[in-house]
């Protein structure tokens, strides 16, 4: 079994992330992908994508319906091993190693890339059990009341739920119950917070909500969103990839950089025309 | 909290509107002392810093549009935007006829003065005021302020006549002052303007309170916003 390698946190707080990406150094990357092909059976949903995630960073990945985006989202946490016939080439590497190499632990990789999806999912347990229930089977020992109450709070919930933490999950409206889900993948402690559409089934305020949250997380997290609303990507992220598809429907990456380079300045006229809304 | 984040930076960028407006404070007063003190090394440096106040102006703007671009700002929060890239451009402005007063004093170089200066310094030292106050009324959204202040440019306008007056008054009594009494009347000239374009920062603190463009004392209909 392979051992990834511990992330050194004196290393990444409050780091400067230098505005032009092509200078993300080892420290300030949390993971790369290089060559990164997808394919589904003999359908290739994935083409060539090389990018540098930066460390405690939101990046957002944008593009027209089918491009890839959560296809790509999901190869950083081996999501794709529970979806037959896919298969991986090139190298996502996390830790110091390809994440895709016999022996890593794909249990270990996901317990450090979490993940948090479109539709709010729960589990049907109490607001309490969300939170510790992953934290217990993951070997926590410590005061789970401090943990719970800590990981709420973390996730701007605490104040709403503290005098119904036994009340289940599910009786909170959506937003609430998007928000439990953050706190639930972080009560575990990642290191990554994968996002798929994580605020599409939410009314603007809440929507709202779980952006400010985003941010603050982004203090201690790297945060990785797909999100079909340009204007949250524009909001909340700090660094923007833009995908399109080929002939083919292979998504490739066409543009991935500053979030205010991307919107106010995009080197590629295809970005500029989606972002514009001349396409797509 | 919603907004957070986008609450911060506007005030981090009213923060850099100020910080932009007393380096421009600064270089006003600075040029026509160095005038006044023949210090052409004091004048020299001026020069050189005016890139100084252009690039604030620059970071300033392109954090407006970063903004309008990323955090789509509406109502308030885009008059409050739009008020400050104008601002910026008037602060700017304001800088290089500074730097104007500061080329004026190398190309005198040497030569002692036709006249003490008296009122030039007074038309600085009130155009600086009304500016710090024109700011102050923006940051705090103080329309009674903002409209009263535009009046005090007659004081300026007061004194430039006065200039005007004295310096024809020189080149009358001796054509070799025509060279000198026109580049001081050029340095009044400035500081006039100066004066002027403080009152245009009124007029924008009035829009982004209430949404109305209008110029400040003239009765001449104005457009609103909405």
């Amino acid at each position: 079994m392979i051992r990834l390698k511990l992330e050194t946190p004196s290393l990444t707080l409050n780091h400067p992330v230098p505005h032009d990406i092509s200078t993300i150094s080892e420290d300030t990357c949390a993971l790369e992908t290089r060559n990164l092909n997808v394919y589904y059976g003999n359908f290739r949903a994935i083409r060539d994508i090389s990018l540098k995630l930066p460390k405690r960073r939101i990046t957002a990945f944008i593009g027209p319906s089918g491009c890839g985006k959560s296809t790509l989202l999901r190869t950083f946490n081996r999501m794709n091993d529970l979806i037959p016939g896919v298969r991986v080439e090139g190298e996502v590497i996390f830790g110091g190693y390809n994440i895709y190499t016999p022996g890593v632990d794909a249990v270990e990789v996901r317990r450090r890339i979490g993940m948090v999806f479109q539709k709010p999912n729960p589990f049907p347990k109490s607001i309490y059990e969300n939170i510790a229930w992953g934290a217990r089977i993951n070997g926590y020992r410590g005061n789970m009341d401090e943990l719970v109450e800590q990981t709420l709070r973390q996730a701007a919930l605490w104040e709403e739920v503290k005098d119904k933490l036994h009340q289940s999950g599910l009786s909170l409206s959506g937003g609430q119950q998007q928000r439990l889900c953050i706190a639930r993948a972080i009560a575990i402690k990642p290191e990554i917070i994968l996002m798929d559409e994580p605020a599409s089934a939410l009314d603007p305020i809440s929507t709202l909500k779980i952006e400010e949250l985003m941010r603050q997380l982004a203090e201690n997290y790297t945060i990785v969103v797909v999100t079909h609303n340009m204007q949250q990507a524009a909001r909340i992220s700090d660094y923007t990839a833009f995908l399109m598809m080929d002939e083919d429907r292979a998504g490739y990456l066409v543009e991935f950089g500053a979030t205010a380079q991307i919107f106010t300045n995009p080197r590629e006229k295809a970005t500029e025309d989606y972002i514009t809304g001349r396409f797509g | 909290m919603l907004r957070q984040t986008f609450e911060r930076e506007m005030q981090r960028l009213q923060d850099e509107l100020l910080i932009l407006g007393s380096m421009v404070e600064q270089a006003i007063a600075d040029a026509v002392d160095a005038l006044k003190k023949r210090d052409l090394e004091q004048s020299r440096q001026l020069i050189a810093n005016d890139r100084l106040i252009n690039e604030k102006r620059f970071q300033i703007e392109a954090e407006v549009l970063t903004l309008i671009a990323t955090q789509q700002p509406i109502a308030g929060d885009l008059r409050v935007l739009a008020s400050t890239l104008e601002i910026a451009a008037e602060l700017e402005r304001m800088g290089d006829y500074a730097k104007g007063i500061a080329n004026i004093s190398l190309m005198l170089g040497e030569e002692p003065l036709i006249k003490p200066l008296i009122d030039i310094p007074r038309m600085a030292a009130k155009a600086r005021e009304m500016l710090h106050r024109a700011l102050d009324a923006f940051i705090r959204r103080d329309i009674e302020a903002a409209s009263a202040i535009p009046a005090e440019d007659d004081e300026v306008d007061n004194l430039y006549n006065q200039v005007y007056r004295e310096l024809i008054t020189l080149i009358m009594a001796n054509p070799r002052n025509i060279d000198q009494a026109n580049h001081l009347l050029w340095v009044a000239h400035n500081l006039e303007r100066t004066a002027d374009r403080v009152t245009n920062i009124c007029e924008r603190t009035i829009f982004t309170v209430t949404g109305q463009m209008s110029e400040i004392g003239k009765e001449q209909s104005g457009y609103r916003l909405g």
